[in-house]
């Protein structure tokens, strides 16, 4: 309670010396005002435009974000059982990643123009690596005694991956998705500010051209609120999904 | 122990594992055979092969030479009469007690209904009634073991292949668990080769003890205990008979462990 009022009163300083700064200290066209600010966002929310390029943004990002969180699993899982095909492509995969993936976009643009598609592929490609590395890594630390033991047991390799591999690997699925959140927003937010006409990116990169402060503030501002809401949509998944851990947080607590 | 089936015969084996610098053998020349129904414990300094054992008979290992027969037949793939327990329990963690029982029944198929009535009543013979619904990450080591346990016992494998399985517990949960263990194997007539560094753990359990000598490891003292085959565990310290076999024993095995801790000081 303590340091959750400190925390409002913290956000209420900033805010109070950023009013009395804008037009004293900083002139106010580059910083606009917190009052501005939150008039421009009531604005965006009553006239509805906040929510029809939130929401083009969301399905880009959720389309893109289901698709490379797919088959990130899918290939993640793939190679971590096949240790040679792993190798294999081990220098391919590296090049990959090593690149930017934003830096895919104009290519991106190119090949798929520049409506939602475009979005959604380069958000796809940001979460894919993400997620599949993450995956990879789940499925190569399962313990290879354990799996001999359920050998032993009569497992064949689709009850090791249904009873052993999924679900271990899925706490490590979790994590990649929860850090391929800011990551997927990256892809759709940059695809939009490149080339596009609806969506939080462009809402953003329309304010700017229009030299409008406060409505780039108040654009980004929907931004993190949509940030926020999808992390604590992956966070409430995990705990449905994954109700065992619930039992090890409470442990470590009592002790 | 001459009227029972011979079990598990191993003949001239030995085994060898590619290393960086050449070849490193880690047992050789082992011969024994083992009877169904013996509990047969296995004492022998740090990497004498013990383990390696243990595999070829679970068939997660070939021979490099000579032959492992279980039952007659060579060892030549996963050998699923056998069930393997490690000093790390393996549980899984996302399962609760009755459902981590029941992951062999669910392997083999069997219905839901008859899987539940064993589940129960291997939780009843491993008392842990009123833990069913209880996750790994809520339960002490002993409950774990219990747990451990009654998965292995799940599938009703003939021989038993334990790798030093109470090592992690603290002595007393150790002496309790060993009473369990030995009572169970007693009770369900199984076979038992059970890997430990502990001496007294050794002849407390064993029925028979195999000595391995240092890598290349190879049997050197095969011993009959000679305490009865329903003994009381808790009751074994105060046996005389118990303590000299363990002081023999001891006086037997020292002088490698002893020659061992010297080289390591030397390294």
């Amino acid at each position: 309670m303590k340091l959750f009022l400190g925390r409002v009163l913290l956000i209420f300083a900033l805010l109070a010396f950023w009013e009395i700064s804008a037009g004293t200290i900083a002139d106010e066209f580059f910083i606009s005002r917190p009052t501005v600010i939150a008039e421009k966002f009531a604005a965006l929310v009553a006239s509805g435009r906040l929510f029809y390029h939130g929401g083009i943004t969301v399905v880009e990002m959720l389309a893109g974000f289901v698709a490379g969180a797919a088959t990130g699993i899918a290939v993640g899982l793939l190679l971590g059982r096949n240790e040679g095909l792993a190798r294999l492509l081990d220098p391919i995969l590296v090049a990959i990643n090593s690149l930017p993936k934003v830096a895919l976009a104009p290519l991106f643009i190119m090949w798929f123009g520049i409506g939602i598609g475009m979005k959604i592929i380069l958000t796809a490609t940001i979460v894919f690596f993400l997620v599949f590395i993450n995956t990879y890594n789940g499925v190569r630390n399962v313990d290879p005694e354990l799996i001999e033991i359920l050998r032993l047991m009569g497992a064949r390799e689709r009850h090791l991956i249904v009873k052993v591999i999924v679900p271990s690997a899925l706490q490590w699925v979790f994590a990649g998705l929860q850090l391929s959140i800011p990551y997927a927003l990256i892809g759709a937010v940059v695809g939009e500010i490149m080339a596009a006409n609806r969506g939080l990116g462009f809402l953003l990169q329309d304010a700017a051209g229009q030299l409008d402060t406060g409505g780039v503030f108040a654009a980004l501002l929907g931004i993190i609120g949509l940030a926020l809401m999808l992390q604590w949509a992956v966070r409430l998944a995990e705990r449905l999904l994954t109700p065992w851990k619930d039992v090890t947080r409470d442990r470590e607590i009592a002790v | 122990m001459g009227d029972h089936a011979e079990i598990i015969a191993f003949e001239k084996v030995g085994r060898s594992f590619a290393q960086k610098n050449g070849e490193l053998v880690a047992t050789r020349d082992i011969g024994v055979r083992i009877h169904e129904g013996e509990f047969v414990t296995i004492v022998g300094p740090s990497g004498c092969g013990k383990t390696t054992m243990l595999n070829l008979v679970a068939g997660l290992l070939r021979p490099t030479t000579g032959t492992v027969t279980y039952r007659g037949v060579p060892v030549a793939a996963i050998n699923g009469r056998t069930g393997y327990m490690t000093q790390s329990d393996h549980l899984l963690p996302w399962r609760d007690v009755a459902s981590n029982i029941a992951v062999p029944l669910e392997i083999r198929n069997v219905a839901r209904g008859e899987r539940r009535r064993r589940v129960a009543e291997l939780i009843e013979l491993v008392g842990l009634k009123n833990f069913e619904n209880v996750y790994p990450s809520r339960l002490s080591g002993g409950m774990r073991k219990r747990t451990a346990l009654a998965r292995l016992l799940a599938y009703d494998p003939e021989t038993l292949l334990l790798d030093e399985p109470f090592a992690a517990l603290d002595a007393q949960l150790r002496v309790r668990m060993q009473t369990e263990l030995f009572g169970l194997s007693r009770r369900l007539k199984k076979t038992v080769l059970f890997v430990t560094h502990d001496l007294d753990e050794a002849v407390a359990l064993g029925d028979r003890c195999l000595v391995f000598s240092e890598r290349p490891g190879t049997i050197v003292k095969d011993v009959q205990i000679p305490l009865p085959r329903d003994r009381n565990i808790m009751e074994l310290r105060r046996n005389p008979l118990y303590q000299r076999v363990c002081g023999e024993l001891w006086d037997f095995i020292a002088p490698a462990i002893e020659r061992q801790a010297q080289e390591a000081e030397k390294r």
